[in-house]
């Protein structure tokens, strides 16, 4: 490989030719600050759209500044990060950006989270000297996300994330000059755009431009009306992330942690999503079975591939980008779901109290979990079935305004009977997490024999799309595997043509699943981190004394005592739901929320 | 919003326009060109039918559509007039015909009047400076026009709608 050698802050410094300036520097530990740019290199994505211009840098023999992210080293460069006429031509492109910037800092929740924020006071802005008109746009307030164009500094991460990596064309910068801004085709609300609420626009944004809806206040009145019953339900991917606004490093489990604290907060029953995961891999791994059993004896009834449905991203995409293919999805509800119908029907009825008075609130990495809460189908006689969903950062802002004291807290457990979980189900928080729960489940239901290994590493990884074909006894089973909304979209495309080779396709909307969920503590681009949260929960899984869906005897007791059998009548009553054409209703959306000034 | 229906015919012509660019994405800004050039303007329905035919999202045919200001969401009048505010326009006096002109007609710049006859934009510089202030109307450039001019200039086209 040709390298090139450069001198940057007097660091010498040998890098592959073709190397930005802004890479170079961070490989000797120099960290030039940019708003704009971004890069996710395993997942694919970079922003580089050269529009901030906070990162400009001095080269010697050159008369103007240059931008280090659009800027390739040549040999014999010699690059000043930090001089006088560096930092006065930063500062004042900081504060031009600051002149057309709400300074409300101390009621924004991105407050201590903001890329902005930081650089301003790194820089060490105390004034803002430039005074004129600002923008004024119209809040947008989707069930998911909040879009505030106001505090949009234009970097065009959303844009990237929407429209390269996720392919789902929701947003894009529109108008120009002053009146430019992120908005949707027509400048529609979000809500009437194709937007699948996935939440990763949110991820990347460096300011609070987009956010997640906040549904604190609900909750802390429940958990303060006498007359509730409030239950706590938590995702598998929060536990691996919830510690990092804690001061715990990467993938750190603090299960135990957040079951007390959920429990000094006011939380009557603190329950786990996860048991609803292992009835999930009785629904679908059975579902599943009944389409296979179809489709190999020559019914060509049978939708196949069945696409996983857990993922409300990823429904709401299928919906509106493929709705002919919907039928293709397993009709069994999302863990979340299944999670709030069980409880608000069965164990209401062991509490032998009024569903009206029970509080399903879920803690979930994911902000599309929201809008699926909402959907009118999850729900009985206009009472739903999760009254609440929360995400990860949400519930660490309520365990700090309830002064607890999260490090100092003890290990807490789970209450039965929906806390009980298997390993097969904590892995629903890592792409590849469910194929695999259901291979474990599915082959012993299908061969009728016991699984030896129940660790399938050939589905487990961080590559976009994989594929693997398992031998159920004889009969290869072909999976395949994507996350990622751009990714899924090259397996459902192949299901669309025909051409798709699979018997079963796991779909999750978030790079790296669950784990890098729109609701989760933002990772900034550091796969790294995602790895981490990924081998917690193969951890956990791995020290679980079950892990097989139907060998959790809390499962099997609720099949005996109250559903039947899988995919049975009552079963299918409470835990399947149908899906929707979504196309025309985005055609047919009409009012606007014009993002001109009013 | 701007209700449309077209006519088959005018469907087959802007399916046509995108067929001959081979339904090519890189193409839209050429589509878009020809596309206003037929309509007039650009309202949502044409804006979906170019996204489906160019399989790219619709944001993306809006988000070109409102970064270029050649490009019209409002249908134009059926003489569009144009007031030049180019410098050398603008030194002249032209914001006194291009206020002179929003006052005969009762519209503001962007907007169409109510019978559909005239539209009313500015633009920068038609390359006739030496005739500044310049306005259009159509194809037709009239110079060194004046707020006086401006009712008789308008005048001629209410006469020959007659």
């Amino acid at each position: 490989m040709e390298t090139v050698k450069l001198i940057i802050d007097k660091k010498e410094v040998e890098v592959p030719k073709g190397t930005t300036i802004l890479d170079a520097a961070k490989s000797v530990g120099i960290h030039i600050p940019t708003l704009c740019y971004m890069k996710l290199e395993d997942l694919g994505y970079e922003n580089n759209p050269g529009a901030c211009r906070i990162c400009v840098v001095e080269i010697e023999g050159r008369r103007n500044l240059a931008p280090s992210c659009k800027t390739e080293c040549t040999a014999d460069m010699v690059v000043r990060t930090h001089t006088p006429r560096v930092m006065n031509a930063r500062k004042t492109v900081m504060e031009l950006i600051l002149s057309n910037h709400p300074a409300e800092c101390l009621t924004c929740s991105s407050n201590g989270h903001c890329e902005l924020q930081k650089i301003a006071h790194d820089l060490g802005i105390r004034e803002i000297r430039y005074k004129g008109e600002m923008s004024v746009f119209k809040i947008d307030r989707s069930p998911s996300i909040v879009r505030n164009m106001n505090k949009c500094i234009m970097c065009r991460r959303c844009e990237t994330m929407c429209n390269k990596i996720q392919t789902v064309g929701a947003l894009t910068a529109v108008n120009r000059g002053f009146n430019a801004a992120v908005s949707t085709a027509f400048e529609t609300d979000m809500a009437g755009s194709t937007c699948s609420y996935c939440g990763q626009c949110v991820s990347v944004c460096p300011v609070n431009a987009l956010s997640g809806r906040n549904t604190q206040q609900p909750v802390l009145d429940a958990l303060a009306d006498p007359t509730k019953i409030v239950i706590a339900q938590t995702a598998p991917a929060v536990r691996t992330a919830l510690g990092r606004d804690f001061g715990y490093p990467p993938g750190t489990l603090v299960t135990g942690k957040m079951v007390s604290a959920l429990r000094q907060l006011g939380f009557d029953y603190v329950f786990d999503t996860d048991f609803a995961a292992d009835l999930t891999i009785m629904e679908e791994g059975t579902e599943l079975l009944h389409r296979l059993g179809g489709y190999l004896s020559g019914d060509k009834e049978v939708k196949i591939p069945l696409m996983t449905s857990c993922c409300p991203g990823w429904v709401s995409f299928v919906e509106q980008h493929f709705p002919e293919l919907r039928g293709n999805l397993s009709s069994a509800k999302s863990p979340q779901q299944m999670f709030g119908a069980i409880a608000k029907s069965y164990f209401a009825e062991k509490l032998g109290v009024d569903r009206k008075d029970l509080v399903v609130v879920s803690i979930m990495p994911c902000l599309a979990k929201k809008y699926e809460a909402s959907r009118p189908e999850f729900s009985v006689n206009g009472n739903p079935d999760v009254d609440y969903s929360i995400y990860t950062r949400e519930l660490a802002r309520l365990i700090n305004y309830a002064n607890i004291d999260f490090n100092d807290l003890p290990d807490g457990e789970f209450d039965h009977p929906l806390g009980e979980s298997t390993g097969a189900s904590v892995i629903f928080g890592t792409t590849g997490g469910v194929i695999e729960a259901a291979c474990r489940t599915a082959y012993e239901l299908y061969t009728k024999k016991n699984l030896e290994n129940v660790d399938f590493e050939q589905l487990r990884g961080l590559e976009g799309v994989r594929s693997a074909t398992i031998n159920f006894e004889g009969t290869p089973i072909k999976i395949g595997i994507a996350h990622g909304l751009g990714n899924a979209r090259k397996l459902i495309e192949e299901v669309k043509n025909g051409t798709s080779p699979y018997h079963a396709i796991e779909v999750m909307a978030c790079p790296g699943g669950c784990i890098g969920g729109g609701g989760q503590p933002f990772h900034r681009g550091r796969i790294e981190v995602l790895r981490r949260r990924a081998a917690a929960l193969y951890q956990e899984d791995a020290n679980k004394p079950l892990r097989k869906s139907h060998e959790n005897p809390y499962i099997q007791q609720l099949y005996a005592e109250y559903l039947g059998e899988p995919c049975g009548p009552r079963a299918h009553q409470l835990l399947h739901t149908h899906y929707f054409d979504r196309k025309e209703v985005i055609g047919m959306y009409v009012e606007t929320s014009k993002t001109d000034k009013p | 919003m701007n209700e449309i229906h077209l006519h088959q015919n005018q469907l087959k012509e802007l399916h046509a326009i995108c067929a001959e660019r081979n339904n090519d994405a890189g193409e839209l800004i050429n589509i878009l060109h020809a596309a206003q050039g037929l309509f007039g303007y650009l309202p949502r329905e044409i804006q979906e039918i170019i996204a489906a035919d160019l399989h790219i999202p619709v944001s993306r045919v809006y988000g070109v559509v409102t970064f270029y200001s050649f490009f019209t969401m409002t249908p134009k009048g059926k003489y569009p007039v144009s007031v030049c505010l180019g410098t050398a326009c603008y030194v002249r006096g032209a914001e006194k015909v291009l206020d002179e002109f929003q006052r005969q007609l009762e519209i503001k710049v962007g907007e169409t009047t109510q019978d559909g006859l005239f539209s009313l934009d500015s633009l920068r510089c038609v390359g006739a400076c030496g005739l500044a202030p310049v306005v259009t109307i159509g194809g037709k450039v009239y110079g060194r026009v004046t707020p006086e001019k401006v009712r008789d200039i308008l005048a001629d086209y209410y006469l020959r709608e007659e």
